[in-house]
């Protein structure tokens, strides 16, 4: 899948809309993200946010390129995986956890309900009558931790712990230029 | 003695009884491989080195060169296959490479960074493998085992103390320790046997090195793992049989 950078045939360019969001990950890849530098004025030129922690923009509209961080590790990753999908024509697998589930799916061969009774009822150093949270505004977690290839289709993926800012920076540009993106040696990096 | 085949269009001299991997890694050619090792015997099962010889594939490691023959070796078709078997490869383990001492020396990850791996493309086993930390001097991390029975062969070619072998099938392969707690501290194995130095990935590890180089400046950090076959695979090239 490639990007339509002008407005039909022959029109002027436009600037494309990009959406970013953290599920299960840490925002190393936001911030990665962010370490390319001034290199966001030049980018800014040619895209504007729409979803974004950038924006705090609550939900994703229609956007040419949606960046997931992150796994799916709650039923709320699932529903937001799911707009972003719906909305965006090219969707990214940002970083270790999107592509493979990475820190938060080390989890995945522990049962659920184990690691709840330990980590709020068994472990060590719990105030007195500590209880598994059960507030019903909070998402419900999932058995395991997911890649977010294994809930929507993803048209690109980004590996890296975090991707650095270059990786970052070259994939977009690539992108942006209708390429499709290819990283060298030094910038592929799973760790 | 000035036999030649071609390779991707190139011509590489054998000795007679080489393989085709031998002759290209002595002429210094890459052709990607996991359990294949100058030293040992090959095993011929990862498959990552299997090329097309006349149109037909075969595993380099196990097919004598012979003049005349025409191998592809690095061609989309191939390196795309290779790309797939090593997906399976990291879908079937637990390759967590942020929290992997072995990360920028791995064979796997260097390999796939090669093939232009950017997804694991298939669904996750997720397998439950605990580690075995019980050795004074090394960790055995099971999550990362590719089968690639190099250290099998080392610890019973080599150190002839059979400390490593494969049980199970299919899928359930698995690596094991040659001891009647199936624990790495209760058999004779020592930090400075071959088996200790040979996995290509991060299953045996030596303990308190681990981040002496570090992660930035690595084997493959340095460069990709096609540039020249390391040091390491041309020293024995020509040496070893075909299994």
């Amino acid at each position: 899948m490639r990007i339509e950078t002008t407005n039909g045939a022959g029109g002027a360019p436009r600037k494309l809309k990009v959406a970013t969001v953290s599920l299960a990950g840490c925002f190393g890849c936001h911030m990665s993200f962010l370490d390319i530098d001034e290199r966001l004025l030049p980018l800014l030129e040619l895209v504007e946010f729409d979803r974004s922690p950038i924006t705090d923009i609550k939900h994703c509209g229609p956007c040419d390129i949606g960046l997931i961080e992150g796994g799916v590790c709650n039923a709320e990753n699932v529903h937001v995986l799911r707009e972003f999908r719906a909305n965006c024509k090219v969707l990214i697998a940002l970083g270790a956890c999107a592509v493979n589930g990475g820190l938060p799916a080390q989890r995945n061969h522990l049962e659920l309900a184990d690691i709840l009774q330990e980590v709020y009822r068994t472990g060590h150093g719990l105030a007195e009558g500590s209880r598994i949270p059960d507030d019903p505004e909070l998402p419900l977690p999932l058995n395991q931790v997911h890649p977010v290839h294994e809930v929507v289709r993803i048209d690109y993926f980004l590996p890296g712990c975090p991707p650095s800012g270059d990786a970052i920076w070259t994939f977009l540009t690539q992108l942006i230029e209708g390429k499709d993106p290819s990283l060298g040696h030094g910038l592929l990096h799973y760790d | 003695m000035n036999d030649s085949f071609l390779l991707d269009g190139e011509d590489i001299p054998f000795t007679p009884g080489q393989t085709v991997m031998q002759a290209a890694a002595a002429a210094g050619k890459y052709i990607p491989h996991l359990c294949w090792h100058p030293d040992f015997a090959a095993h011929g099962s990862c498959k990552l080195c299997t090329v097309k010889i006349g149109g037909r594939f075969a595993t380099s490691c196990t097919v004598r060169a012979a003049a005349g023959q025409e191998v592809e070796n690095r061609t989309e078709e191939l390196d795309a296959k290779r790309r797939t078997l090593l997906q399976l490869l990291f879908v079937e383990g637990n390759h967590f490479c942020p929290s992997c001492e072995k990360s920028g020396d791995c064979a796997l990850q260097a390999t796939a960074y090669e093939m232009g791996m950017l997804t694991p493309h298939f669904d996750h086993f997720y397998p439950d493998r605990p580690v075995d930390a019980s050795h004074p001097d090394v960790l055995l991390d099971f999550n990362r085992c590719i089968l690639c029975e190099l250290c099998v062969r080392a610890s019973r070619d080599v150190d002839g103390k059979n400390v490593f072998a494969l049980a199970g099938r299919g899928t359930r392969s698995h690596l094991v320790v040659n001891s009647d707690t199936g624990r790495l501290a209760d058999t004779d194995f020592a930090a400075t046997d071959r088996a200790a130095a040979v996995c290509p990935v991060g299953v045996i590890l030596k303990k308190r090195v681990g981040f002496a180089v570090p992660i930035g400046l690595r084997t493959y950090d340095r460069k990709p793992i096609s540039a020249g076959m390391g040091a390491d695979d041309k020293a024995g090239a020509g040496i070893g049989e075909a299994g």
